[in-house]
């Protein structure tokens, strides 16, 4: 007997959520994430004070959450890429009223409404900002339905430590997947509430807000927010190295992809080939540092697998700054292609002589 | 030890339910399990499918292009998934409804008469259960103790009444 549970992966967001204290969720429903919603719905009246609103859309629901993370409560919604896409303004407005709430991204094939299908071509819109103004989220990259678990309540944490909007980024596969899990403890909340609007009293005036009309005040704000994310660079880059000194090459992969790129590992050792993995939990910040230090080991060639065109690709250029070859294999729109699709790949890749190494297919 | 099995049949035969009260068996025997639910747009009456992983290793991949179990509760199914099942691995076959061969020569087959099974007990929606008996009859993934432990977690309270026909089902196609 084991204490785990089984548990499809929205739920274990959901319910890791009402552990960590989520008191107001709001959310708009959309494939493949609705399991989110429907938990919270039924869940939320489990923390003290808790609100669940199904918001009329997805521009309510991050307003929603953006008004109760302003009182001081802990605050949560929930999309699929086009339901995120129109939460952009939102999150830019946390963002620069450093309002902390996490907002999870269940990811489905795009553009456009595209289909319900897991997919990875939300990296950009996550890590880049996806919203207007100079401005980053933590995001968070789950690949098992224990880490949806465990980042879920880091996200938490992380979004009141800095005060700052996290993107929990996961796939219609990390969604719709039952795995077992184990519920940690909650770490106790630690957040300053002076900022926060708790109703009137004696104290002195406070404001919460993102329109700074004069250039050297909006400037001053600007820095203010990158010295933070330049702390959150310093303390939070996570990744999971899984390297032995004769790998031939070293898988880059994230989420669901990763998943795929470990089966592919294990057929590619079947065959003598020794190839290793190389996984960033947090994408922004990119673990740079860590992934330069990998490659200035001794593995000297690099393998990013994308359930997109190719978007983290660009963080790992820029982190291997030219040390190793780096070549990609992409499988966007919905396809999730199985291990011995992506090992044939690196294996025809790595002996393939004729063939230069840093050429996509 | 790795296990991999897909289990397929028409919208409402129970098929997501043969996969999820699996994997609570697994669970229960401390395994690591992965359930995959097929969750595209269906529509009602058409295919479901679930892919589920065992193993007492961390399971790398929860998708599988080569199943070692295929489970195939109507005929639709099993002309998607036949090709896909490893060489030397089992089909199961509801025989009850699927009345052809597979062209595979290369793999076991067993056929099992769920919905008669399920019938002599009183009423033939249990044609799951029934498929889910000679499966770990055959294979052998988790204990048919684990299985209904998992089993009767799920039906909970709710739904005790229907355990023991459920009960009694498994074990005459366990047993059968």
């Amino acid at each position: 007997m084991t204490n785990k549970v089984l548990m499809q992966g929205n739920l274990v967001i959901g319910e890791a959520a009402i552990r960590s204290g989520c008191r107001f969720y709001a959310g708009y429903p959309i494939t493949p994430q609705n399991e989110i919603t429907e938990y919270m719905a039924e869940n939320t009246a489990r923390v003290e004070g808790g609100v669940f609103i199904q918001s009329e859309s997805e521009i309510a629901a991050i307003n929603m959450i953006a008004g109760a993370s302003a009182t001081g409560a802990r605050v949560m919604t929930s999309s699929s890429g086009p339901g995120i896409s129109l939460k952009q303004e939102g999150i830019s407005s946390m963002a620069a009223c450093e309002l902390p709430g996490v907002i999870v991204n269940i990811m489905r094939g795009g553009p456009g409404l595209g289909n319900i299908l897991p997919a990875q071509g939300d990296y950009f819109q996550a890590t880049r900002g996806g919203g207007h103004g100079d401005y980053r989220t933590i995001v968070l990259a789950p690949g098992c339905a224990q880490e949806l678990a465990d980042l879920t309540m880091d996200a938490f944490d992380l979004a009141d430590k800095y005060r700052t909007p996290v993107i929990l980024l996961a796939d219609g596969m990390m969604g719709q997947m039952m795995e077992p899990v184990v519920f940690r403890k909650p770490k106790p909340r630690e957040y300053r509430t002076e900022f926060s609007i708790t109703g009137a009293g004696e104290g002195k005036s406070k404001f919460i807000k993102g329109l700074i009309l004069p250039a050297g005040d909006m400037e001053a704000h600007n820095w203010k927010l990158f010295r933070k994310y330049e702390e959150i660079t310093r303390k939070e880059t996570r990744a999971v190295c899984e390297i032995n000194p004769d790998d031939q090459a070293v898988i880059v992969a994230y989420g669901t992809a990763s998943r795929i790129a470990k089966g592919a590992i294990k057929r590619l050792k079947d065959q003598g080939i020794s190839v290793g993995l190389f996984r960033p939990t947090t994408l922004w910040p990119f673990p740079a540092a860590e992934l330069l230090r990998v490659v200035r080991g001794g593995t000297k060639k690099v393998l990013v697998f994308e359930m997109s065109t190719g978007q983290m690709l660009e963080d790992v250029r820029l982190a291997v700054q030219g040390v190793a070859e780096i070549d990609f294999y992409g499988r966007p729109g919905g396809t999730v292609p199985p291990p011995v699709e992506l090992a044939n790949v690196i294996a025809r890749r790595l002996t393939d002589k004729k063939r230069v190494f840093n050429h996509f297919e | 030890m790795l296990n991999k099995a897909i289990f397929s049949g028409f919208g409402g035969q129970g098929v997501l339910m043969m996969g999820y009260s699996l994997s609570h068996g697994a669970v229960k025997e401390g395994l690591n399990v992965t359930f995959l639910p097929s969750y595209g747009a269906e529509m009602r009456g058409g295919t479901a499918n679930c892919t589920v992983c065992i193993s007492d290793e961390e399971i790398a991949s929860p998708i599988t292009s080569t199943p070692d179990f295929l489970i195939v509760m109507n005929i639709p199914s099993l002309y998607v998934f036949q090709n896909r099942v490893a060489r030397g691995g089992i089909i199961f076959m509801n025989s009850s409804i699927v009345n052809v061969e597979p062209v595979r020569k290369d793999v076991a087959v067993k056929k099992v008469d769920c919905v008669g099974i399920a019938e002599k007990f009183g009423d033939a929606r249990m044609a799951n259960v029934a498929m889910m008996g000679k499966f770990l009859r055959e294979t052998g993934v988790v204990s048919p103790d684990s299985y209904l432990q998992g089993l009767a977690e799920l039906l909970g309270k709710k739904k005790k009444g229907i355990l023991e026909a459920n009960a009694n089902v498994f074990n005459a196609a366990f047993n059968g």
